[in-house]
């Protein structure tokens, strides 16, 4: 265990930053959101949330996958380059670190992402434990211990101090890039932090939310319910809940065209838009009962069902907090629950 | 609000209304979510309080589809929202029942968790019985005290007026909450220099997602289909190709709703990254006002909007009045 003075926090980042780049939440126009440390960022690791989670920064919202462009009467075709330098991903709640874990399983089985993988050899992930979970949190009910996040280092905000615990080797070499700021510490103050930590959590509402209808369901159970029904009408349609969920994971391939040629590029897709999914053949969900479904069925039954019952929600919380109707995945498992008691 | 229950639940007995359109208890205290009720049971779970916010002139648009009358409940901001859809062919005034209920001004929990508020449990006096002084937020880090003033949506301060624009019955009082001018906003802005407003709105909407919530929930977005939503042209885009795009999107949305938006403030509600959209339709609604004279859309549902009705007195380019 080492800790380092919260009042050396910048030069702490200023030692990382001078050889690689730093993504962490960064207060922008009175929101807080994933960015690249500078030294005019207006750091931000107490807010808990950041609006947006951590996925961007392996898989971010639009990336260009290749140029083709007229050159002379041939076509060149010019691939984006793969990311080749290290970086460090900083103050990731509990949540969003086991939202890349999600996404590993979808972007490093085979076949392969080569652009997510990239990203994923060369980061470092510096975890940190959440000061004071808020009552839309619900990681709890998917085995996520907010109080002793994974990563490659966790952090835990105690005083006038952050205590740095390495977790594994990309962690120690880091540490070691740190060493100046670094001190030797003793657990105690974590233990006692995580013991405060989980006794708040305890307290919150949704934390103790049962999934136990959702274990090893099948598709024709949920999929037929008349419940459906109620619950996708508040539903704008907006993709507000796939865009700040860290484990949506659908995207678009869409070209771009530029002066002579074409930018191909991928974009995060969302269940909630009119042509999601949308094929030569046509569409194949047409309302919006179906696209809304689709989004809770994907995160509590078919990815489950594929991944060896990892559900694809980390109960962030953030589209309970961001849905412009108030409809949200816990609204989705309560209704059931409620419809199995009756 | 058990008069408001009563009378909802008589009016579905005699058969004047199949169904209610209003709004549902959270499980938070503050998170209602708008909801269909199609009987006087379902109405157990029925709410209207400070959370209720949401406008649900929109909704009306599936609602006018469906069999029989459709009771809905309209605050008087959400009233010009439904007399401009009712100008615009998209709700059929036939199909509706409104009651317009009163208003004390409308929470926003951002605001209150901004005041450093969290894990909240439960919120007290947001009841519209209440006198809407102040709320009593219970969190798991103890209770604390929020003036309701400061709790209130941006678009209250500078409420239009307690009076319902179009109504079939009112029931409750309403509170004058209007304390400010919309209009210093824009003063505002046009005296920064251009390059200080460029600033001002790159910054705003370099946070944008393109979750097209502001869009989706926006009364005078009601195309049946979007531009930005065609794949028949290359504006269809789920995320912003470059900076430039990103404010293209807004502007062509602000120009769209130029005339038609009511100022019901319900874009800079539902932005999950609290961008100030109700900026852009204030400075049409000014610049309107002064070039064409004082017009507030959706007062009436059949004056002709100013730039929908071509005169001879009209103001030509580069004219200042």
């Amino acid at each position: 265990m080492k800790k380092f003075l919260k009042s050396d926090l910048n030069a702490l980042l200023d030692i990382i930053s001078e050889k690689e780049r730093i993504y962490l939440p960064v207060s922008e126009a009175g929101q807080t959101n994933y960015a690249i440390y500078n030294e005019n960022s207006k750091v931000d690791l107490d807010t808990l949330k950041t609006v947006k989670s951590a996925k961007e920064v392996f898989f971010p919202q639009s990336e260009t996958l290749y140029t083709a462009f007229m050159d002379g009467k041939k076509i060149r075709i010019a691939q984006e380059e793969l990311e080749k330098e290290e970086f460090v991903l900083f103050g990731v709640k509990a949540c969003d670190v086991r939202g890349i874990e999600v996404l590993d399983k979808v972007f490093l089985s085979e076949p392969v992402d080569s652009f997510y993988k990239a990203r994923r050899d060369h980061g470092v992930i510096v975890a940190l434990a959440c000061g004071e979970p808020e009552e839309s949190c619900f990681c709890k009910a998917f085995g996520i211990d907010c109080a002793e996040p994974e990563g490659d280092v966790a952090l835990y905000d105690c005083g006038d101090y952050y205590f740095w615990d390495v977790k594994t080797e990309k962690g120690t070499a880091l540490t070691e890039k740190c060493a100046s700021v670094l001190s030797d510490a003793e657990e105690a103050p974590v233990k006692e932090k995580q013991e405060e930590i989980r006794k708040i959590v305890s307290l919150l509402p949704y934390m103790n939310i049962s999934l136990d209808s959702w274990k090893g369901a099948t598709t024709d159970e949920k999929f037929n319910s008349d419940v459906w029904e109620e619950l996708y009408k508040p539903c704008l349609a907006c993709g507000t809940c796939t865009f700040v969920c860290p484990t949506c994971q659908c995207y678009d391939i869409k070209d771009y065209k530029t002066k002579n040629g074409v930018q191909r590029y991928r974009c995060w897709d969302s269940c909630m838009y009119s042509d999601f999914t949308m094929m030569a053949h046509g569409n194949n969900r047409t309302s919006q009962l179906q696209r809304f479904r689709q989004r809770f069925m994907h995160k509590l039954v078919y990815f489950p069902a594929n991944n060896d019952g990892m559900f694809s929600c980390v109960g962030c919380g953030r589209c309970v907090d961001k849905c412009p109707a108030a409809a949200n995945i816990i609204k989705v498992i309560k209704a059931f629950e409620k419809e199995g008691n009756r | 609000m058990q008069r408001l229950i009563d009378r909802m639940k008589e009016l579905l007995a005699d058969g004047t209304v199949q169904r209610v359109l209003g709004w549902k208890q959270g499980d938070l205290g503050y998170n209602p979510e708008p909801h269909y009720f199609n009987s006087a049971e379902e109405l157990d779970e029925f709410i209207y309080d400070g959370f209720c916010g949401a406008n649900l002139s929109k909704y009306m648009i599936k609602g006018s589809e469906l069999e029989g009358k459709t009771l809905v409940l309209l605050k008087p901001c959400d009233t010009y929202s439904f007399n401009q859809l009712i100008k615009e062919h998209r709700v059929d005034r036939e199909k509706a029942y409104i009651i317009g209920v009163g208003c004390k001004g409308k929470l926003d929990i951002e605001k209150i968790k901004a005041q450093g508020i969290k894990g909240i449990t439960a919120v007290k006096g947001a009841e519209i019985s209440g006198d809407c002084d102040e709320l009593t937020v219970e969190t798991v880090y103890g209770e604390k005290k929020v003036a309701y003033k400061d709790a209130m949506l941006e678009r209250c301060h500078v409420c239009k007026g307690k009076e319902h624009k179009i109504y079939d019955e009112l029931l409750l009082d309403s509170v004058d909450t209007c304390d400010g001018d919309r209009f210093e906003c824009v003063d505002e802005l046009d005296s920064l220099t251009p390059e200080e407003k460029f600033n001002f709105f790159r910054k705003e909407l370099s946070k944008c997602i393109r979750c097209n919530a502001c869009r989706n929930v926006c009364p005078a977005c009601s195309c049946r289909k979007c531009v930005f939503d065609s794949n028949k042209f290359d504006s269809a885009q789920k995320a912003n190709v470059d900076p430039f795009e990103e404010s293209m999107f807004h502007i062509i949305r602000a120009f769209h709703v130029a005339g038609r938006c009511t100022d019901c403030g319900e874009c800079s509600r539902v932005c999950p990254q609290g961008i100030p959209l109700h900026l852009f339709n204030r400075k049409f609604i000014k610049d309107i006002n002064e070039f064409y004279g004082e017009f507030i859309a959706g007062e009436d549902a059949e004056t002709k909007g100013p730039l929908t009705d071509f005169t001879l007195d009209d103001i030509e380019p580069g004219e200042r009045r």
